[in-house]
């Protein structure tokens, strides 16, 4: 039985459906069998991210409709081995499911990958309620914003009485030179205000447009910096303890990047 | 003190500061759910049950929820603070 981890953030564009294309082609690098599920009815975006928007034949809802089988609404991703998207469809919206559905299928996928990332959409309303009924696992994406800060923490709270305990924070688009100056939140203040544990941090990064651009995850590109952090976020989602950034050495680029994230030795 | 910290005064001007105070205390109505109204109702019974007793001054009254470091270890906990400037004792109860 596989994990089923949801990619949540309440604020819109703060970077779930990148971070789902990453964390799912990083896992898959690391050879897991992995499913993206497009949980955003209406509004798709993770199938363009991916670069497999040309190869959509069937979606979710015709799937949770009976009008074809599973595995037909699954687009395996070539580049990469065992890596499949299933998009949402574009023409419906939230509403055309169920958590009960959403649920099932999940379930479904389970059985069949190791693990199931689902991209949520934006807001608290029936796409979330869809996104977050078959997770065991969370993780919320924020920006340094006082608006992506405070919509996390309403999230926070309703992953947890939700029974989603324990949910993880990605702290996307971190200015390491707007932090050095005192004008962007650093991670000991971003941890410190949603008191949950961090997953991981991601620096700004020009790369991010042009892979998407591409249709290329980052994660796959070994001079992107932020592909760099989201290879951490998946050793850390396999359970390897991956430092932070190590602090030993004063000089060099990534240990004044980790100071500048006002990161303690960890 | 933290008083002093919590209204900013003598603090850094670094924006992220501010940000991260004004998050602080927003979080704190966020997550208790409080309303406005809700505030309201609560300083309405509670000044109904100390005008039996004390004559206060209603234009200085201040009620607010806020934050404060809890004794022991040195977690932020919510706390609902209430100003309330007295005019003078009611003798005829006592």
């Amino acid at each position: 039985m596989g994990e089923v981890i949801v990619i949540t953030s309440g604020k819109g564009g703060v970077g779930k459906t990148t971070t789902t294309a990453n964390i799912g082609t990083g896992l898959a690098l690391e050879g897991k069998s992995v499913v993206l599920l497009d949980a955003d009815i209406g509004l798709r975006n993770l199938d363009v991210v991916m670069g497999l928007e040309n190869r959509i034949v069937y979606d979710l809802v015709d799937v949770i409709d009976g009008i074809c089988r599973m595995k037909q609404a699954l687009i395996k991703d070539k580049r990469y081995q065992n890596l499949y998207l299933m998009p949402a469809a574009q023409t419906k919206d939230k509403n055309a499911v169920t958590p009960e559905q959403m649920l099932k299928l999940t379930k479904e996928l389970a059985e069949e990958f190791d693990f199931v990332i689902v991209d949520c959409p934006a807001g608290i309303e029936q796409g979330f309620k869809n996104a977050i009924a078959g997770a065991n696992r969370s993780i919320v994406v924020t920006t340094p914003e006082v608006s992506a800060v405070r919509d996390a923490d309403r999230i926070i709270g309703l992953l947890e009485s939700n029974g989603l305990k324990n949910p993880q924070l990605v702290i996307n688009r971190v200015k390491i030179d707007m932090v050095r100056r005192g004008d962007m939140m650093n991670i000991d203040d971003m941890v410190d205000i949603l008191a949950i544990d961090l997953l991981g941090v991601i620096p700004d990064d020009e790369y991010i447009v042009v892979s998407t651009n591409r249709g290329e995850p980052a994660i796959s590109d070994s001079k992107s910096l932020a592909g760099q952090a989201y290879r951490n976020i998946v050793k850390r989602i396999m359970g390897e303890n991956v430092p932070f950034m190590s602090l030993d050495s004063e000089e060099g680029f990534m240990a004044k990047l980790a100071k500048a994230f006002g990161f303690r030795r960890i | 003190m933290d008083l002093f910290k919590l209204f900013g005064k003598g603090e850094s001007n670094n924006s992220k500061d501010i940000a991260k105070e004004r998050l602080q205390l927003l979080l704190i109505h966020d997550r208790a759910n409080v309303s406005p109204q809700f505030l309201e109702m609560i300083k309405g019974e509670i000044m109904h049950v100390i005008a039996d007793y004390i004559e206060i001054d209603e234009t200085g009254l201040e009620f607010k929820l806020t934050r404060t470091k809890r004794d022991g270890d040195n977690s932020t906990v919510p706390a609902l603070v209430a100003n309330i400037p007295i005019k003078k004792m009611k003798e005829n109860i006592r």
